[in-house]
């Protein structure tokens, strides 16, 4: 469906909620509950306690949309790109994701250590909806991009975190995803390969719709975002445009040292575009 | 602080976005039935995981999966010999009868136990990769449908080596006594619709209990404690017609069991014995009830698999 209106690609969220039940927290003992009676409300009413990590968001993505998350550790940053990418659907209120979704989230799961890069590849394709034919197809790029050579028919368990980081960046921007989601740990790969997958990057979300990207670089944020989410305890707590939302986070403009060249190379002079192309 | 005017792009507008759908659409049956059209759809990557999982067991040894129908080939042999010789039977009759009751057993108890673990030996990737619940249910199911293949080749040599004590009417019992099994014939073909309909149990033991043990860790454990139980208590070791008495109300027993009418509608074509309609119908309705329960669970769990993993 949304391959024949490439316009269509978007999220939408509606008081959306995110509750974790914790089944091997043990509340308490029965004989705790019973003795317990002085203190008053110690847990909730639920037999299984429930960690609140995402309360009342409400989200409107669309085509072209650069998101950039900011908060601090434990905000709820992650769980909300596990419910943008569709792996956690709101136990409250609802989403609607459509569009085809290649997530990048914690590097070392979701990869087979015993398997060889190349298979991973393929099996990373296989999961975001190609097939074998075109993974096979796209491996040389793929094999280019990430640098890592004859290293692919290793076992992935004889890299190093950035090794895997190059190869899954390779594997999302080899195939054209419409809603690419990015979490922090893509930080780990050396400053050259940076530079390479940024353009990389750049070039993906101009082309296919949608990046939500979680990080607590503000170089890299503000390289490929237009928009930020400001995360505070599983709440929104500002959404914006990027300078706005990384100011308050920081408490300062975090462009405000930067020179007119490097301004200019950030493509963040002139005036305010709309997504859409519009000028403000 | 005053405000930093903003120089970057607005965020999209939220005046023109859809209506929130009324009621939240997590738990509907299409969502269930979506999950099981795009599992099944996802051909390429369950069966490239259900092959996966097979060269991993076997990786760095000598044989690979070759492993497997040795395994097979001694367990169905020593077994075989052991007990014809305990229960007093024809060896050339009974050894295909072990050989075959095991294949299937096989079959169904790793659909059974591993079915169990389906989601939970899969939380890494359920966390990071949003794929329909299905897939990791059929990755289960080929899994084990690769394995049984392997493992034909023992029936295959058992039945070559044995063929003429069963190609022709015949009796388990050493004595002659015993059900008169009519041998192989064109009922071999029935094998086919047998195993579809041992598969199709198979996956939605594997979805309907997966999603249960997901949430109730013992479930599994409860199942490992009596699986034991269960082999001895399904006739693959042995058969009623080497009970001496009350064969009549063992065989009524029996037929409550249904792992013996799955184990029954695949093995009996396989070695030339005959099937009552009472497997068929235990099997088909066992098929069509199980996945009615799947779907229903699935249309209220599916969701919070990933919760719960």
């Amino acid at each position: 469906m949304s391959e024949a209106f490439p316009n269509m690609v978007s999220i939408e969220v509606w008081n959306a909620s995110v509750d974790f039940p914790i089944f091997d927290a043990k509340t308490r003992s029965l004989k705790k509950a019973v003795l317990g009676k002085a203190g008053g409300r110690i847990g909730t009413e639920n037999r299984v306690p429930i960690i609140e990590a995402l309360r009342d968001i409400n989200l409107s993505l669309k085509h072209g949309d650069r998101v950039g998350l900011v908060g601090h550790n434990g905000a709820g940053k992650s769980t909300l790109l596990r419910m943008l990418a569709g792996i956690y659907e709101p136990t409250r209120g609802s989403a609607q994701i459509n569009g085809r979704v290649a997530p990048v989230f914690d590097l070392g799961v979701g990869m087979d250590p015993e398997l060889s890069g190349y298979e991973n590849i393929i099996i990373r394709g296989l999961f975001l909806g190609m097939t074998r034919k075109q993974m096979d197809k796209r491996m040389d790029d793929i094999a280019d991009f990430s640098e890592l050579g004859n290293y692919l028919s290793m076992p992935i368990r004889t890299y190093s975190t950035g090794m895997r980081v190059r190869l899954a960046l390779g594997v999302v921007t080899s195939i054209d995803p419409e809603i690419l989601i990015l979490d922090e740990g893509i930080g780990a790969v050396d400053a050259a390969f940076m530079e390479k997958a940024r353009t990389r990057l750049n070039d993906l979300v101009k082309r296919s719709g949608l990046l939500v990207f979680a990080s607590h670089s503000d170089e890299f944020l503000m390289e490929l975002c237009n928009s930020a989410i400001w995360m505070d305890h599983g709440q929104m707590k500002m959404r914006g445009g990027l300078r706005e939302v990384l100011t308050a986070y920081k408490g300062r403009d975090p462009f405000e040292h930067m020179s007119q060249e490097q301004l200019e190379r950030l493509g963040l002079t002139g005036d305010p575009v709309l997504p859409n192309g519009d000028s403000a | 602080m005053t405000p930093v005017p903003s120089f970057l792009v607005h965020p999209s507008s939220t005046i023109d976005r859809p209506v929130e759908p009324l009621a939240p659409s997590t738990r509907s049956w299409s969502r269930a039935f979506a999950d099981l059209r795009v599992g099944f759809a996802n051909r390429q990557l369950w069966a490239h995981l259900g092959w996966q999982d097979i060269k991993q067991r076997y990786r760095r040894s000598v044989l690979g999966p070759l492993w497997i129908t040795i395994g097979m080939g001694v367990t169905a042999l020593g077994t075989g010999l052991l007990y014809a010789l305990i229960l007093n039977v024809d060896v050339p009759t009974f050894l295909p009868f072990v050989t075959v009751g095991f294949i299937v057993w096989n079959f169904l108890s790793g659909c059974l136990t591993e079915g169990l673990q389906t989601f939970i030996t899969n939380e890494g990737l359920i966390k990071h990769l949003p794929a329909p619940l299905s897939v990791y249910v059929l990755r289960t199911v080929w899994r084990q449908t690769l394995l049984l293949a392997h493992n034909l080749i023992v029936y295959v040599l058992v039945a070559a080596v044995f063929f003429t004590s069963i190609s022709h009417e015949y009796t388990m019992s050493a004595d002659g006594s015993g059900t008169h099994q009519p041998g192989l014939g064109w009922t071999f073909f029935l094998v086919v619709p047998g195993f579809l309909l041992v598969a199709v149990n198979g996956g939605w033991v594997a979805m309907l209990l997966g999603i249960i043990s997901t949430r109730y860790r013992d479930i599994p454990q409860v199942i490992n404690a009596i699986i034991q139980l269960l082999f001895y208590a399904t006739p693959i070791v042995w058969t009623t017609d080497t009970l001496t008495k009350q064969k009549d109300l063992a065989q009524s027993v029996l037929n409550w069991n249904p792992l013996y009418h799955l184990i029954q509608v695949m093995r009996a074509p396989l070695i030339g014995q005959s099937v009552d309609a009472l497997s068929w119908i235990v099997c088909v309705g066992m098929a069509v009830v199980g996945w009615g329960l799947a779907l229903v669970i699935m249309k209220n769990y599916r969701a919070r698999v990933s919760y719960w993993v």
